[in-house]
């Protein structure tokens, strides 16, 4: 209870600022679009305010309203139904993120076991968190054009590289972490290397994966979605992004910022969960 | 002979049969050269990895990196791989010197403007936010998890809504650069903030320290290596913010305008010479940072652990 | 000092030579420090029979832990000559010859108390069936019969010391290397494990190496006791305990021990003598 109180009240509060300043925001031009014979009282320039067609800021209410209409008034396959290019743009980040993270996880793998790679791949992969990564994705997404890899490939190559990063980074550091009486232990049983991955530094690293994958499933999602952009805008929530940008149509931008926000959250909660099984298989702990 | 001595000759073998080969590509001279030197490289990154002295630990991914680079390029030019696939770099360090002009005139739109103050602002913003709710307890329990949830949505995609809000130019991208920062800078001045144990704070109790002297002596450097870390990562995150959010529309310069627009004339080497541009800037200040914590935060024992391990 | 450095007494059993489980003679080993290097382990000779319970003790940082980790391999010998079994400590250790109990329990929090257990037989490749059998069998050795299910955290400190002392039986060594198994627990707790450590050697005739800072407890358990001189490390005296079996804890307000006690506290005490 102690958590949830102050959390719902800024949330209350967060909504309430919102609806004061989409009236502030909204009330100059609302007033101009008003019919001139009808009532101007307060209340009156605060209800047109809260439903204008292009808004300057629109309220959460028009937000939802507007997403439910676009979701339940088409057809499910209909490329103006939200929930269709959410589909898309998800199949992106999540076939990217899968192969990121394998990625990721082999490459923590061979970093950890040679000395090699270690020495010069590693600085390598922790200059390059460094980088601006997402400015590439225009073109990879030509390059692969131009090879005739169109559609899904380019776009999951792009999550992809850019979710593994924090992934190898995560267990490089813990399939690192057994500590020296724990490998000792090991040693007096005269522990091969491959048994010694399965039954010590795989299941030592699970603490570090979980956070990792965190990290990796917040960022497919916005590589998704900027990757969605240089395909010519055809489907997806980024290119809903773009074309909402292009018409001034602000609800179709905010629909899509909301539903992108919601899918980084259900990838991020899907990881949770298990992170959670897991816990529990463990008796509690990670 | 030691592994170093060995080394440095496999690396100059390897440069020298590399310089050859990539001078009689074309001919039948080439490949066998290009296998050698880059067995040579391959060698040569083996045995200095096994080196422990400081010399070897920053020449082995040295070496790494150019034998990528190099191979990069002879596949390239050797293959006939198609310019608007993958140009060589030879070609991408000539676009670095012929839009010379261009180029630079990118970095100070994206760069020093809308990186810039964005990073200050949204970094200053975070850390003010913190020290101001560090006395309400409940607008930490309240504000903190927002925070977090926020920072992992994609704010980048409120990129256009800005630039309805803020015009065409710079001030839009500061502005989703504000927002991208300023979240992860919160969250963890708050988690540095809660550092100091309850002895350390009743020592400082006992020499009748108020909270004001309590944070500025105690508190806040505890918190240094925290706010550092924010630092860092929101280096990165600034980035990319301003990137892209060109992509969704802006003024005639910039570097993802500049990406994005020559992207789609395959003009493939003046992108690569901006993200080459790009990276370095990142890097750069990251290293930057890193330089001013290791000056400021040395004493920290959170430091100490760090560096011996 | 160095004349004091025992050869080892005739053994007991000397008819049967393969009796000398473990034979070290002039054995060095020398730390590399980042300034200069550290004599742990100076001519130390030794002779271990089967069936043995020696007792290291001797001052903080003679080199006890760095002679059990010689034996076990888990520390490189610099200089002289160390047999485990006849073989090589590597050799040894690739046969599996000798349980190990580390001074902190070292228990995997993500396995349960059992599967902590059969760890050392899933390495071995034993079958299911067989190690989980075994397991049962040694946890009831400790008596931890009924918390094969937990998982470490949510044992005492005590506890989890005995199931790290079952894992080092499980797979029956003839040898059991202990480095001050029982350090941080109480008092009580400690002489009941003692009785327990007894009980075990007596039935299973282990040869058990055993590292303790406390008087009693080496005493109580060792037919010897070794006792060692501060840095550089070296074997100062051999005491044989000539108590009789089997020992109960009465046995502590006996003469005998008592007489015992104060030899090894006398000899100690030169050990300490930092000139
Ligand atoms: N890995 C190491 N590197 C350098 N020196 C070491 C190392 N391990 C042990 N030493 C040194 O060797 C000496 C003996 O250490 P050891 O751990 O064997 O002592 P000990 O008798 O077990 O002490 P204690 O009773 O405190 O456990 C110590 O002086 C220590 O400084
Ligand atoms: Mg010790």
């Amino acid at each position: 209870m102690t958590r949830i109180f102050p959390l719902a009240t800024v949330m209350l509060a967060l909504i309430i600022v919102w609806y004061a300043g989409a009236y502030v925001l909204n009330a100059p031009q609302a007033i101009n679009l008003m019919d001139p014979d009808g009532p101007h009282n307060f209340w009156a320039v605060v209800q047109a305010a809260w439903n204008m067609d292009r808004p300057v800021l629109p309220t959460p209410g028009q937000i939802a309203t507007n997403l439910a209409a676009s979701i339940f008034g088409n057809p499910l396959f209909s490329p103006r139904n939200f929930l269709l290019q959410t589909a898309y743009t998800a199949e992106t980040a999540v076939t990217g993120l899968a192969g990121g993270v394998v990625l990721g996880i082999f490459l923590a793998i061979g970093i950890v076991h040679s000395r090699v790679l270690d020495r010069s791949l590693m600085p390598w992969v922790i200059t390059s968190q460094t980088i601006p990564i997402l400015a590439i994705a225009p073109m990879v997404v030509v390059a692969l054009g131009n090879i005739g890899l169109t559609g899904l490939v380019p776009k999951a190559a792009i999550v992809g590289y850019l979710s593994f990063f924090p992934v190898t980074v995560g267990m490089v550091k813990g399939l690192r972490s057994p500590d020296a009486m724990q490998m000792d232990l090991m040693r007096t049983y005269n522990t091969k290397k491959m048994s010694l991955f399965v039954k010590l530094r795989w299941p030592v690293a699970m603490a570090f994966l979980f956070p990792s994958l965190r990290v990796a499933a917040s960022l497919s999602v916005t590589g998704a979605i900027v990757a969605e952009l240089p395909t010519g805008a055809q489907v997806g929530l980024g290119a809903r992004l773009l074309a909402g940008s292009y018409y001034g149509q602000t609800m179709m931008m905010w629909g899509a910022l909301v539903l992108a926000s919601l899918l980084a959250l259900a990838l991020i909660g899907m990881v949770r969960l298990g992170e959670f099984w897991l816990c529990q298989q463990r008796g509690g702990r990670l | 002979m030691n592994g170093m001595a060995l080394g440095t000759m496999a690396c100059t073998t390897a440069c020298i049969l590399g310089l050859l080969a990539r001078l009689l590509i074309g001919t039948s001279w080439a490949l066998p050269l290009a296998l050698l030197a880059l067995a040579a490289s391959i060698w040569a990154s083996v045995r200095l990895a096994r080196q422990n002295d400081r010399l070897s630990m920053i020449a082995s991914p040295v070496i790494f990196g150019l034998t990528i680079l190099w191979a990069w390029e002879m596949l390239v030019v050797g293959l006939h791989v198609p310019f608007i696939l993958l140009p060589p770099p030879s070609a991408i360090a000539l676009a670095l010197v012929t839009h010379f002009g261009e180029l630079a005139n990118d970095f100070d739109q994206t760069v020093l403007h809308a990186v810039l103050a964005g990073y200050a602002i949204g970094c200053g913003g975070g850390f003010l936010i913190a020290l101001a709710i560090d006395r309400s307890l409940f607008l930490q329990r309240g504000l903190t998890p927002l925070a977090n949830m926020i920072s992992a949505m994609p704010i980048i995609g409120i990129a256009p809504i800005a630039i309805e809000w803020f015009g065409f130019d710079w001030p839009s991208k500061a502005a989703v650069v504000v927002l991208m920062t300023i979240f992860p800078m919160l969250v963890n001045t708050r988690a540095g903030l809660q550092q100091t144990n309850p002895m350390e704070q009743d020592l400082m109790r006992s020499y009748g320290a108020g909270y004001i002297h309590t944070l500025i002596k105690l508190r806040l450097p505890a918190a240094l290596p925290m706010i550092f870390n924010a630092l860092k990562l929101n280096t990165t995150l600034a980035m990319i913010g301003a990137i892209v959010a060109e992509f969704f529309g802006t003024p005639t310069r910039g570097m993802g305008f500049r990406i994005s627009v020559e992207a789609a004339r395959m003009n493939l080497d003046i992108v690569w010479a901006t993200i080459a541009i790009a990276a370095l800037a990142g890097s750069s200040s990251f290293a930057l940072i890193g330089w001013a914590e290791r000056r400021i935060t040395s004493w920290h024992p959170s430091f100490h652990t760090r560096s011996l391990s | 000092m160095n004349e004091q450095t025992l050869r080892e007494p005739a053994p007991r059993n000397a008819s049967i030579p393969n009796d000398n489980v473990i034979v070290a003679e002039n054995l060095n080993i020398m730390f590399d420090t980042n300034d200069h290097p550290i004599s742990a382990l100076q001519d130390v000779n030794l002779n271990v029979q089967r069936g043995d319970f020696i007792s290291l003790i001797g001052p903080s940082g003679c080199g006890k832990t760095t002679l059990l980790r010689a034996i076990a391999d888990l520390t490189p010998v610099t200089s002289g000559h160390l047999r485990v079994n006849g073989m090589s400590p590597h050799t040894a250790r690739e046969a599996r010859a000798y349980g190990y109990v580390f001074q902190a329990p070292v228990l995997l929090p993500w396995r349960t108390v059992l599967r902590n257990v059969t760890l050392p037989l899933e390495i071995a490749g034993m079958a299911k069936s067989d190690r989980i059998a075994c397991a049962r069998e040694n946890l009831a050795l400790v008596g931890l019969k009924d918390f094969s299910m937990k998982f470490p955290w949510q044992l005492s400190g005590g506890m989890q010391q005995r199931v790290s002392i079952a894992r080092a039986l499980s797979f029956k060594p003839s040898l059991l290397l202990m480095d001050e198994p029982f350090g941080a627990l109480d008092e009580i707790t400690r002489d009941s494990l003692n009785v327990h450590l007894h009980d075990l050697w007596r039935r299973t005739g282990m040869t058990t190496i055993f590292v303790t800072h406390s008087i009693p407890e080496a005493v109580f358990l060792s037919t010897r006791i070794v006792v060692m001189s501060a840095r550089p490390g070296r074997i100062l005296r051999v005491i044989e305990s000539d108590l009789p079996m089997p020992r109960s804890l009465g046995i502590r307000d006996t003469a005998a021990f008592t007489a015992l006690a104060h030899d090894l506290r006398e000899a100690l005490r030169d050990g300490h003598s930092y000139d």
